[in-house]
């Protein structure tokens, strides 16, 4: 069966603009698939073009296998949940649901029974009757993405319908979202530049910059093996440290302040200035002397950062001005360390990723 | 604080009391009570439905009425269908830098007054105009044509001079339409008819209903342009009741008439919120 959006080529253009820089890419039936990327990296212009707000400069896009091309946004089996919702304000929440069952001109009780079974599974019951201004914010959010999915796209467009939320409601509803995603099968693709909601929410995430695709990965992966030096500072935390390298094979390099690492090079590296990639959580404080192959530094602790199960270390690495963010273990094992502290800390070579100079 | 707003209330609310009791509620309290006068057979002044009773049964008066009505109405609706399409340019296709500029440059001709205006079109259409005098020279008519003093002129003069009332509430309406909500609506399959009596129209309702009441109001008591426009065979409410006041000097007539004028646009105004199911103060506000 050929994939749910198969996309060859696509280019996007705005004068001189590279918006959208020749993407290749296919997503499967029924997966949770994410776009991530910083503002202005062409993850809308690409949404709008699936959704046939603009026009391809180059490049096929097919859904279902079927051509695109030319096919206005009323005629694709593809739905788009707005960033701002769009939600028609002179409609009741039946309303706006049954809005695009009845351009499918269905007979008044299926769309009835439609929209009240679409109700039931955004958890809204009974709220038909409610005009969109009495709705809360996350009320809305459900109510916009029950009057897409009513139609039972091929592919529901999402996007970064949650930036408009605060923190906790969007933590609820990201939850939400994967769920009914698991629940109705249907594909989403979703836009965000929030790498939580995409590593939380997809089965896969495509990291976006520049029109370009740095990687397209599972969320595991994308943080485990950033393919590249935008993945790996863009997805989760890390500290970048700028060194020079001294020997390869193992590679060896040497930091601004003086300090010889091993470290391992994810792409080919060219010149021998790299950058160092080193996430909070592996380093390891206090390391056992029986651990062999890694690098050992003492740090010197400048601050705490409380967060309760995100509580970090802020510490210069020795003989240096430079800080380095370093994840607390869960256990109360550290909670002796205070300001000024020195501390041994070790990190293993694999978890030194080096990429070239950006 | 209480106290400080209650004498805010007082300070700003008694112009506009002040203004409403003495402009418009005395006089037509006035006006009332000389509508319901009128001479005897012995030529005295007395209370009586005669001027009322006249109306209904004098054809020419009750012709006249009906005629400005729907004329008024046929004004609104037809400067609803020029102006909406400009309306809609300006807020939605054209660039937002330009929005400002475009509004401006329709608003310019309405800082001149009303009856310049109407003399611009006069200059335009009458015999000796500018049009006909194109059209003869160019060989397209053998002699000039009368353009004004019919029907059509005048409500093309009509149109043009409340055209500024409906424009404005449209843009400002349309304005503060979302475009997603168009695209929204063509996203789940609307074609561009049904995105435009969908959700466009129902959109911009509120304001439809406030510049069509404007500008019914304004056609129905326009007085200046149906007379310079549409000549002697206009038959505008309005000349009735100027005839009575000034030619006739039978104010009693006159005044009678001026409260069947108010009824009517009243009860038409309902009326047309009433099947639009629009609310009063919802266009308004």
């Amino acid at each position: 069966m050929a994939p749910v959006l198969d996309i060859q080529n696509l280019k996007k253009c705005f004068g001189k603009f590279i918006a959208v820089d020749t993407l290749s890419f296919q997503v499967e039936d029924g997966c949770f698939f994410s776009i991530l990327g910083p503002s202005g990296c062409g993850k809308t212009t690409l949404l709008r073009m699936i959704a046939g707000f603009q026009t391809p400069t180059e490049g096929q896009l097919l859904i279902r296998g079927r051509d695109m091309h030319a096919v206005p946004p009323n005629r694709r089996p593809v739905n788009l949940v707005f960033q701002n919702l769009a939600l028609f304000p002179m409609m009741n929440v039946r309303e706006n649901i049954a809005f695009g069952l009845k351009r499918q001109k269905i007979a008044a009780a299926e769309i009835a029974r439609r929209v009240d079974s679409m109700l039931e599974r955004v958890h809204l019951p009974g709220y038909g009757d409610k005009d969109i201004a009495q709705l809360s914010g996350g009320q809305k959010q459900r109510v916009a993405i029950a009057r897409s999915l009513v139609l039972e796209p091929s592919l529901l467009l999402l996007d970064e319908p949650l930036g408009a939320l605060d923190l906790k409601l969007r933590e609820q509803m990201k939850i939400e979202l994967k769920k009914l995603q698991a629940d109705v099968g249907t594909t989403f693709m979703y836009i965000t530049h929030d790498q939580s909601e995409a590593l939380v929410m997809s089965n896969r995430v495509a990291v976006m910059n520049h029109g370009r695709f740095e990687q397209i990965d599972t969320p595991r992966n994308l943080y485990s093996n950033p393919a590249s030096r935008f993945v790996a500072g863009f997805v989760g935390e890390t500290n970048i440290l700028p060194v020079r390298v001294t020997s390869s094979a193992p590679l060896k390099v040497q930091t601004t302040f003086g300090l010889e690492l091993y470290g391992t090079a994810v792409s080919q590296p060219q010149g021998d200035q790299l950058d160092l990639f080193i996430r909070p959580e592996s380093i390891i404080l206090d390391p056992a002397d029986s651990i062999g192959d890694i690098n050992l530094f003492s740090l010197t602790v400048r601050s705490i950062l409380f967060d309760g199960s995100n509580t970090k270390l802020l510490a210069t690495m020795e003989h240096s001005d430079f800080e380095l963010t370093v994840a607390l273990p869960q256990n109360q094992q550290f909670s002796h360390i205070g300001k000024g502290d020195t501390v041994k800390a070790g990190v293993h070579a694999g978890s030194c990723r080096c990429y070239p100079r950006g | 604080m209480k106290n400080h707003l209650r004498l805010g209330l007082f300070i700003f609310l008694t112009p506009v009391l002040l203004w409403l009791l003495l402009l418009i509620i005395v006089p037509h309290i006035e006006l009332l009570i000389m509508s319901l006068h009128g001479k005897n057979d012995t030529g005295d002044m007395v209370w009586t439905l005669a001027n009322y009773r006249h109306f209904f049964t004098e054809e020419i008066y009750w012709y006249t009425f009906v005629r400005t009505a729907l004329y008024a109405i046929i004004v609104t609706i037809l400067t609803f269908l020029v102006t909406f399409p400009v309306a809609f340019y300006i807020t939605k296709v054209v660039s937002p830098r330009l929005t400002g500029f475009l509004t401006i440059l329709l608003l310019m001709p309405f800082w001149v007054s009303e009856l310049v205006r109407v003399y611009g079109w006069m200059i335009l259409l009458r015999e000796s105009g500018v049009i006909n005098h194109l059209l003869v020279s160019t060989g397209l008519l053998k002699v000039p044509v009368e353009m004004l003093y019919n029907d059509i002129s005048m409500l093309m003069g009509l149109v043009y001079t409340s055209m500024l009332f409906m424009v404005v509430p449209l843009i400002s309406s349309l304005e503060s339409m979302d475009d997603s909500l168009i695209e929204a609506a063509h996203d789940l399959g609307a074609s561009p008819t049904t995105i435009f009596l969908r959700i466009i129209i129902p959109y911009a309702a509120p304001g439809i209903t406030s510049g069509a009441i404007v500008v019914f109001m304004l056609a129905l008591g326009n007085y200046l342009t149906p007379k310079l426009m549409g000549g002697k065979n206009s038959l505008w409410f309005t000349e009735q009741i100027y005839n009575e006041f000034i030619a006739s000097f039978n104010w009693n007539q006159g005044a009678a008439f001026g409260f069947l004028l108010l009824a009517l646009s009243s009860i038409l105004i309902w009326s047309g919120l009433k099947i639009s199911r629009q609310h009063l103060g919802k266009a308004l506000s």
